[in-house]
């Protein structure tokens, strides 16, 4: 006899609000059904309605445990969309702030999963991490969790001295706490069997899903934008991309595990390689001038005017930015009139994708992979529906 | 003959037992908590008395004050009843448990030990099979379909262990010759503890001890990240908190009990070379006794806050396939080495 269980939407394991209506003949899952939709915000069309430079604090709800990469890659959208070329020293400090929110959104899902199989004390060994990472955002933009980062065509202001010896001191830190947390899991007999096997899906599946990022990589295809399509000087920087060969759950653990390793160097050699010069690109009618400036002189006024009323021609045209987000391709498609808002903008969202195939990664399985799969898949309610 | 003063030792001895018992399993929720913030570089507990010692008092004032709800369509009457049998049976076990040698009090031999019946073995583990039947009926009344899984999960989980819990223990008479408690503790003086003569068994013994209590990496029933409460999940006010004490007593019982069968219980070593006073030494004895069934709460703690948990199958396959074939290996073992002495 099969029993209908109801999966969600508030369960404690779904880390947000999903639904999945499953089947089970004692614990094995016969048939799954997702709903999404929950969190739906509408997103896509708030965005029709709003200058350029405020589309920015809506995507920090979108993927919110990484939303500086969020927030960049829509400035570099928009900076693409105008022909803007940065600064070396913008990208690099983008760079710095991608990879510190590529740690943050990967040792939440890694430690989640340390959760979901019973394993507590190495989720907080992590998770007091993120609140280093959180306190250096607080010192680059003054916000932690919906941050709000940067400005189209660079940053409203330089790292400060707090904001560079509180990265150093991440960086020492979080390698002996990321150490630590890896000698409690990565070999543990209990949690191999759990997650090994469980919730696997093909690259062949994958591929045809559209996953990208550290799903489709766990299933053996490395395929990273930051290294196809480089963007904001990825290229000047040397790092792996760790790929897994079965797609299931421990693979998934272990790519994201090596790739908080890659992040920790990418960062080390963005601060070592670090050039001088200014912090944003000279683009006046986005990027708003110093306030003296503004009492001052009338073209600063003027603009001043401009960029907070969101007055600015825009070229007609359509741009395609993507950029490598936690769980995969974040791409922003933006078609313009010229007018003040966009005229479409559409958000693909990786953990949209991969959510799509969670019914299938998990038929056949049992209960407890059930769990396992969905944390590992790191599907983020936000991004799901945005 | 009627013995007046014989009801009276014992009704102090059975509230002062059930006293400790309770006091014990109710700071070890504290201590459980205390040793996990220390784990996770947390703080813990603090607020309620000095160090938060008054916390299990607060917990229990909390649990006492909140609105016990039945679910509308749950049984009423099963569905009170399941954490009641739940409690029952883990209070009843320390009946049977040697709390320290005789004491002579006002010219009377007192024994610490509530009941020495002579098959205190097969009482608890009558007992243990008991308590499995107020996590099944609570959760099966509680008409949830994850209580429902949950108490599956229990009901198999708790019959496996049993199994090779009973198989090591069976070796482990062969070697004692006797049922009783008091019996099996006295026949370890100084060092010659059982663990010694059967350390396999005593593996087999702990792990399912784990399994009987519901501990992690065995705490499948209760586990909240899949079945979000497990049996307990439509429990609320005290009935959940027997649930949970229970769960911290019977903790405390089976410390007790492995300490008895496998680390020699109350005998102290050297404590009879130095010729101290029977009442001393009795004394000692309790105090030692103690000691050791804190260590264990100790590891329970520990691993619980360490190890990751067994996903359903994989706990069957451990005890069906690891388990009762060692088990059994062990008891053919012990009963070849008996019968050649």
């Amino acid at each position: 006899m099969t029993v209908i269980l109801n999966l969600g939407p508030t369960h404690p394991a779904t880390h947000g609000v999903f639904q999945n209506i499953i089947e089970i003949d004692g614990e094995t899952i016969l048939n799954a059904d997702s709903t999404i939709g929950y969190i739906h915000r509408a997103f896509e069309k708030l965005a029709e309605h709003r200058p350029y430079y405020q589309i920015t604090p809506i995507t920090d709800r979108l993927n919110y445990c990484s939303s500086p990469i969020n927030n960049i890659g829509w400035h570099l959208t928009v900076e693409k969309l105008l022909g803007v070329k940065t600064p070396k020293r913008v990208d690099y400090m983008r760079v710095i702030i991608m990879e510190l929110a590529r740690i943050s959104d990967h040792l939440i899902c890694n430690s989640i999963l340390g959760v979901d199989t019973g394993a507590f004390s190495g989720f907080l060994y992590l998770f007091q991490h993120r609140e280093k990472i959180y306190e250096i955002y607080e010192e680059i933009c003054g916000a932690r969790l919906t941050t709000n980062i940067g400005r189209i065509g660079g940053f409203e202001r330089d790292f400060n001295d707090v904001a560079h010896r509180k990265t150093l001191e991440f960086l020492d830190e979080f390698s002996v706490a990321l150490a630590e947390f890896e000698s409690l899991l990565n070999r543990n007999r209990i949690f191999m069997d759990r997650t090994i096997g469980a919730g696997p899906i093909s690259a062949e599946r994958a591929l045809n899903y559209g996953f990208t990022g550290p799903n489709l990589r766990a299933a053996g295809v490395d395929y990273d934008v930051r290294v196809t399509t480089p963007y904001s000087s990825y290229e000047d920087f040397q790092f792996e991309i760790p790929i897994g060969t079965q797609g299931d759950t421990y693979d998934r653990y272990m790519v994201r595990n090596c790739e908080m390793w890659q992040s920790l160097s990418i960062i080390r050699q963005a601060i070592e390689k670090m050039p001088e010069g200014p912090f944003h690109a000279d683009v006046p009618e986005f990027y708003l001038p110093p306030k003296q400036d503004v009492y001052q002189y009338m073209e600063a006024l003027i603009y001043h005017f401009k960029v907070v009323m969101g007055e600015i021609p825009v070229p007609v045209g359509e741009v395609y930015q993507a950029v490598e987000g936690g769980n995969g391709e974040l791409g922003f498609y933006l078609v313009s009139d010229g007018g003040r808002s966009p005229f479409r903008l559409h958000f693909r969202r990786p953990s949209f994708i991969a959510y799509q195939a969670y019914p299938e990664m998990i038929t056949g399985g049992l209960l407890s992979d059930a769990i396992v799969t969905l944390s590992s898949l790191n599907v983020i309610a936000g991004e799901l529906d945005a | 003959m009627f013995d007046f003063f014989f009801i009276i030792e014992k009704l102090i001895l059975i509230s002062a037992v059930l006293g400790i018992t309770l006091f014990i399993a109710a700071y070890s929720t504290l201590a459980e908590r205390k040793l996990a913030a220390f784990f996770q570089d947390r703080i813990g507990p603090d607020r309620a008395g000095p160090f938060g010692l008054l916390q299990p008092l607060a917990d229990g004032l909390k649990f006492l004050f909140k609105e016990a709800i039945i679910p509308a369509k749950a049984d009423r009457f099963l569905f009170v009843l399941g954490p009641s049998l739940s409690m029952l049976a883990a209070c009843m076990a320390c009946a049977v448990i040697p709390w320290g040698p005789d004491l002579m009090l006002f010219g009377r031999t007192v024994a610490l030990q509530i009941t020495d019946l002579s098959v205190g073995l097969l009482y608890l583990f009558g007992l243990v099979s008991f308590g499995v039947y107020g996590v099944m009926i609570g959760g099966w009344a509680s008409n949830n379909k994850y209580s429902l899984l949950s108490t599956i999960r229990a009901s198999s989980q708790m019959i496996s262990y049993e199994l090779a819990m009973g198989l090591s223990l069976i070796a482990l008479v062969l070697t004692t010759g006797t049922l009783s408690i008091r019996e099996i503790v006295l026949g370890q003086p100084g060092w010659h503890w059982n663990i010694l003569a059967q350390p396999l068994g005593f593996m087999i013994f702990i792990v399912c001890a784990f399994a009987e209590t519901n501990r992690v990496p065995f705490d499948l029933p209760e586990c909240e990240t899949e079945l979000v409460g497990g049996y307990h999940t439509e429990y609320s006010g005290m009935q959940l908190g027997f649930y949970l004490f229970a769960e911290y007593i019977n903790m405390f019982i089976s410390s007790a009990v492995m300490t008895c069968l496998y680390f020699g219980g109350f005998q102290m070593p050297f404590i009879a070379s130095l010729g101290l006073p029977q009442n001393v030494v009795a004394l000692f004895g309790v105090v030692f006794f103690f000691v050791k069934i804190l260590m264990f709460l100790f590891l329970f703690i520990w691993i619980r806050w360490t190890l990751p948990r067994f996903r359903y199958d994989q706990l069957m396959r451990l005890g069906w396939t690891g388990l009762i074939p060692l088990a059994i290996i062990n008891l053919l073992a012990t009963a070849v080495f008996q019968l050649c002495n």
